[in-house]
């Protein structure tokens, strides 16, 4: 099957996509932006196996998870410094996130166990479906659910200890811009 | 099935904390979002897009090859 325009453009639309969970998962920008690279190319060494009209995002989501996965277990051993590469990479903190809560939120995400941050990621944050979320996985839709609450509870534990109730959304977002009361 | 309506520290977690995590986790992706296409990835499809990826095809099959083995 010839590359045709619309091929590409749709490879585009999903660029940017495609680097926010690069980025989400590895921690790294300039290693995401690689990821993100290699995950094209191999989809347009690809193109063949992809059916027309079926879910693009989906099918690149799945090579550059795997892509990561098989890259996560080379680099395991390595020590990174992925403070410096990540805050380039968003190049400003998000807006309306304090930044004390932004950096302790990321630092969280970064303690969870590959297969629970993943499946949070494409579940809270890209939008798939659960049943989409296996599929790109390769595991059960039951599977990602727990990995989904479990990472859920990882996170709740290591940033919100206190109870809810004294804590909530816009105490916690004020007690941090008011320069951190707790 | 229904989820309990009230929220206990042991069980499942609060709405309240759910959507927190939900609102931070958007923070980050959508900021990487918003920043669009770079160009590199623009140049990149333009330039293979028409040319055979060869090397792609190498590279691709290597980590295909890896990842059967895996499971």
């Amino acid at each position: 099957m010839p590359l045709t325009q619309q091929l590409r453009d749709e490879l585009l639309g999903c660029v940017p996509s495609l680097r926010a969970f690069a980025i989400s998962l590895s921690g790294n920008g300039d290693r995401a932006d690689d990821l993100v690279q290699e995950t094209l190319l191999r989809a347009l060494a690809n193109i063949d196996s992809f059916q027309p009209g079926s879910n693009m995002p989906a099918w690149l989501f799945t090579i550059l998870r795997n892509l990561f996965r098989s890259d996560y277990r080379k680099r395991r051993r390595e020590v990174e410094d992925a403070d410096g590469s990540y805050a380039k990479a968003l190049k400003s903190q998000p807006e309306q996130t304090p930044h004390l809560e932004f950096e302790e939120f990321r630092v969280a995400l970064d303690k969870l166990p590959q297969d629970q941050k993943e499946a949070l990621i494409l579940v809270g944050a890209s939008g798939f479906s659960y049943e989409a979320a296996a599929a790109i996985c390769g595991c059960a839709v039951g599977t990602i659910k727990s990995r989904v609450n479990r990472a859920r509870s990882k996170l709740s534990s290591l940033l919100y200890v206190d109870s809810a109730d004294d804590f909530g959304p816009d105490n916690a977002v004020r007690a941090v811009i008011g320069g951190g009361n707790r | 099935m229904k989820d309990s309506k009230t929220p206990s520290k042991q069980g499942g977690l609060s709405a309240d904390i759910q959507a927190r995590i939900g609102h931070q986790l958007r923070a980050i992706y959508d900021e990487v979002v918003r920043q669009g296409v770079p160009p590199r990835f623009a140049e990149l499809i333009e330039q293979l897009g028409s040319v055979e990826a060869q090397t792609a095809t190498a590279t691709a099959d290597e980590i295909a090859a890896k990842d059967s083995g895996r499971v």
